[in-house]
């Protein structure tokens, strides 16, 4: 017996599975799957989050749908998957903001928004907050930077606090240990297999997404999403170390690291979640989880308002629309990081976590 | 969809892998080409669905094959399990073209993988689609239509008008825009055999083939077959051959596939409704043996057996779908089943008292076996003794038969008067009885199609070319 009926259903599809074993070339899932003979709570969620939903295992089952075994293992592992991000999230009284995904982070979205927008208003007259300013230290004229730093900072914190307690509960689920043991081989192979996407390939000829010819576009996307998010944030780092250690204060010319690597990754991240939005839009509805189409597009559509507003102001920063575009790209940002623990961010952390914990497994496995 | 009232160069009948083989090479070879596929699209393929390997000779190992399977060693294979039932020009060639298909069925779109969990025995002599069969067709489908090949779903041949041993055209149950009546200068047949259809079964069967179970798609039904056969094309093979394995009793009637199947009977004793052994269970090393099943349960009172097996060997054999039925004791586990308990009882216990001692090694043919027990169990004999006692319950799993068209080396039909036919080509399970005259072998269904597929298609093209 398991504790939802999705599990039950997981359960069932993956004892189908594990008699059939035709699709273990396809991705991680099955040679993990073929480990067990049978099924915990905690083993069903490790497979739900290691599965990429590249669709190849729907695409090539002959017990799919409308077959009688009604096998759809990217759907089932989806709704159990997302089920799961509610299950580990911390605070618990939190979890219930995975239900109406959507509606959550838009309200928290536009409550950061609203309030960066007063409160710039209310500490500042409008010559300040329309007013043109250039040089070094020209956005602090409207937030001073150890206000910024220290708010940011904070929500930062608090995201990675809640992020690592609900990695915590996922790692205790799976049946590890807390405290990972340093694997340094495995964690390097998951970094290898996350960072190429390696099972989002459909077993080497690319993810079925609206019908049954396999395509690469999703993995693109997701490319210039991912890569896009981690140059932009490259560039708040080395912004900060600019800061304090060579004291030298934003906004940078366009020619210096900061503004090229947010202006590269501004421009993935840009292009990516549109791409990805587009492909969500697109995709056979047999393999989603319809329940969950606002927290998919939610977290794109946030990535997406990220990238637009910190481009806008990078164009419009030396003009009167510099005030009011800081005051929504901060609170998009913000709301971005306050919101990633409770949201389809979470989705990378799990993944990961199951990555590392696959990797710790086959070495496992080849030396018995 | 192309206009369907104009002659086409090939007709395929069928939609699995000999067909679609058939039908892309056709195609590369000039022709324009129709498929008609009786099937839904869902249903596509036939027995192509369920399958996961093909066996093909190669000279050296590859990245897939752990070693070489030469010619040699495949004709003595063949030779050995159809006990010499077989067309040797025919198998001979067969089994040289096959060395080539390896690579040309990759051209096709086609991806091979390593033999799967829990088949290594099978690493050598085959290779394994990645995905399985329905991932092979799919491939070979997109291939086909990238090509031009024209694919029609629900599209059951009703008749086919044939004239002195050449095709004119074929009949449609339903009309696919107005089109009635497909016209085409050569016919290549691939549309498998007649398994499920019980009716036909039960002409050499009687009634027992209405417990069969068929591991295929309802659409196998054979009527393209007997359309041929009434139309002055020769037979070949014997028509109460065909490949049948031993599967769970409680898979459904249809398509059930491969994961409906046991292999456990070597770890414990099979028993009929009487509680009754009746094979050596020890016989050979699965899966050598494994296709013997079908047909002993088949015989038996009313089709059906029960593999006996006790706690111990349970992670012995892959996962079943079905879980294994138990009992606390061995009278338990009868009633469960419907045996008769005291009988039940009295066979296990004579079966653990003939019991010798040996070491038990489940991948070689090992000394453990019984003494004065008949049927004997000649090798893995352990006693059943530790609770709980389980039971998988089996009937005979019909995948395929062997009744077919004779063909020549063009894959072209050869009709009762012994004269090649003028257009039409066979290729798959519909000619499988020429190379396989009984008995089977592991993947060599997908070779027979792939091999006589892409010939017939060729020779197909040829023929309406001139």
């Amino acid at each position: 017996m398991h504790g939802t009926r999705i599990l039950e259903e997981a359960d069932r599809l993956m004892t189908v599975c594990n008699s059939c074993r035709y699709c273990e070339g396809l991705c991680a899932v099955f040679p993990a799957m073929e480990m067990r003979r049978a099924f915990s709570d905690g083993d069903l969620n490790y497979l739900a989050n290691l599965c990429h939903s590249c669709g190849a295992c729907y695409t090539d089952c002959q017990f799919s749908p409308p077959h009688e075994f009604n096998v759809n293992v990217p759907r089932t592992l989806a709704v159990a998957r997302a089920e799961s991000y509610a299950a580990y999230a911390w605070p618990r009284a939190f979890s219930g903001a995975f239900a109406r995904n959507g509606l959550v982070i838009s309200l928290v979205a536009a409550l950061s928004v609203a309030a960066f927008i007063f409160g710039f208003a209310a500490l500042h007259d409008r010559q300040v907050l329309f007013g043109v300013h250039t040089g070094p230290g020209a956005f602090y004229k409207l937030m001073p930077h150890n206000a910024m730093a220290a708010l940011f900072g904070a929500a930062f914190l608090y995201a990675i606090v809640a992020l690592v307690m609900g990695v915590r509960a996922f790692w205790r689920d799976i049946g590890e240990p807390v405290g990972m043991k340093t694997d340094m081989a495995a964690l390097l192979q998951a970094i290898r297999d996350a960072g190429e996407l390696r099972y989002l390939d459909g077993g080497g000829v690319g993810c079925f997404n609206e019908d049954d010819r396999p395509t690469d576009r999703r993995r693109l996307y997701h490319h210039l999403t991912f890569y896009g998010f981690a140059l932009c944030f490259a560039s708040t780092c080395v912004a900060t170390l600019y800061h304090y250690l060579l004291a030298r204060q934003a906004p940078y010319p366009w020619w210096d690291i900061p503004v090229v690597l947010g202006t590269l990754g501004g421009i993935g991240l840009l292009i990516g979640p549109i791409g990805l939005l587009a492909e969500r839009w697109k995709r056979d509805p047999v393999l989603v989880d319809e329940a969950r189409y606002g927290m998919d597009v939610a977290f794109i559509v946030m990535l997406f308002l990220t990238s637009l507003t910190g481009m806008a102001l990078l164009l419009l920063r030396e003009t009167a629309a510099m005030g009011p575009l800081l005051a929504l790209h901060l609170g998009v940002v913000f709301s971005l990081f306050v919101t990633m623990p409770y949201g389809k961010f979470v989705h990378g952390i799990y993944r990961f976590a199951a990555l590392v914990r696959y990797a710790m497994e086959r070495k496992a496995m080849a030396h018995v | 969809m192309a206009d369907l009232k104009k002659k086409f160069d090939v007709l395929v009948i069928g939609g699995g892998n000999a067909a679609l083989c058939a039908a892309i090479s056709a195609r590369r070879a000039g022709a324009s080409v129709l498929v008609l596929e009786g099937a839904p699209k869902f249903y596509r393929g036939g027995n192509t669905r369920h399958t996961r390997n093909m066996r093909c000779a190669h000279d050296a190992a590859t990245d897939i094959l752990t070693g070489p399977y030469t010619e040699d060693e495949f004709w003595d294979d063949l030779l050995r399990l159809t006990g010499g039932q077989t067309d040797e020009e025919l198998a001979k060639f067969m089994i040289a073209e096959s060395k080539d298909i390896l690579n040309w069925i990759v051209e096709q779109g086609v991806r091979w993988q390593p033999s799967l969990g829990g088949t290594l025995s099978l690493g050598r002599t085959n290779s394994f689609f990645l995905g399985g069969g329905r991932a092979m067709l799919n491939a070979l489908y997109l291939t086909a239509e990238k090509l031009g090949v024209e694919i029609a779903y629900d599209a059951e041949v009703t008749d086919l008008q044939i004239e002195d041993g050449m095709f004119l055209s074929a009949t449609l149950k339903q009309p696919i825009d107005g089109a009635s009546e497909i016209r085409a200068s050569a016919l290549v047949a691939a549309a498998g055999g007649f398994e499920a259809n019980i009716e036909w079964l039960k002409e050499y069967w009687g009634d027992a083939a209405d417990n069969f179970l068929i591991r295929g798609t309802p659409y196998n039904r054979g009527s393209i077959l007997k359309m041929l056969l009434d139309k002055g094309v020769q037979e070949i093979g014997d028509p109460t051959q065909c490949h049948a394995v031993a599967i769970d009793a409680r898979a459904p009637k249809f398509d059930g596939g491969i994961i409906t199947r046991h292999d456990s009977v070597v770890f414990g004793i099979v028993v009929n409704k009487h509680a009754q052994r009746f094979y050596d269970e020890g016989e050979d090393i699965w899966p050598k043996r494994y296709a013997i099943w079908g047909r002993l349960v088949a015989v038996q009172p009313d089709q059906i057996a029960y593999i006996i097996f006790d706690s111990t060997v349970v992670t012995s054999f892959m996962p079943t779908l079905f879980p294994p039925i138990a009992g606390a004791t061995l009278a338990e586990l009868a009633g469960k089943l419907g045996l008769e308990p005291t009988a039940l009882e009295k066979t296990v216990a004579d079966f653990n008292a003939a019991v010798r001692p040996g070491t038990f090694d489940h991948t070689i043919l090992d000394d453990c076996r019984t003494e004065g027990l008949t049927p004997p169990k000649t090798h893995w004999a352990r006693k059943i003794e530790t609770p709980p006692y389980l039971a998988y319950p089996v009937r005979p799993g019909i995948t395929f038969t062997y009744l077919g068209t004779r063909v020549n080396r063009q894959a072209r039909m050869v009709m009762k008067d012994g004269k090649p036919s003028a257009n039409m080509f066979a290729a798959g399970e519909i000619m499988a009885g020429n190379v396989l005259g009984k008995g089977y072998a592991a993947g060599i269904g997908m070779t027979i199609g792939s091999v006589f597929g892409r010939v017939a298609g060729r020779e197909a093209a040829k023929n309406a070319r001139n």
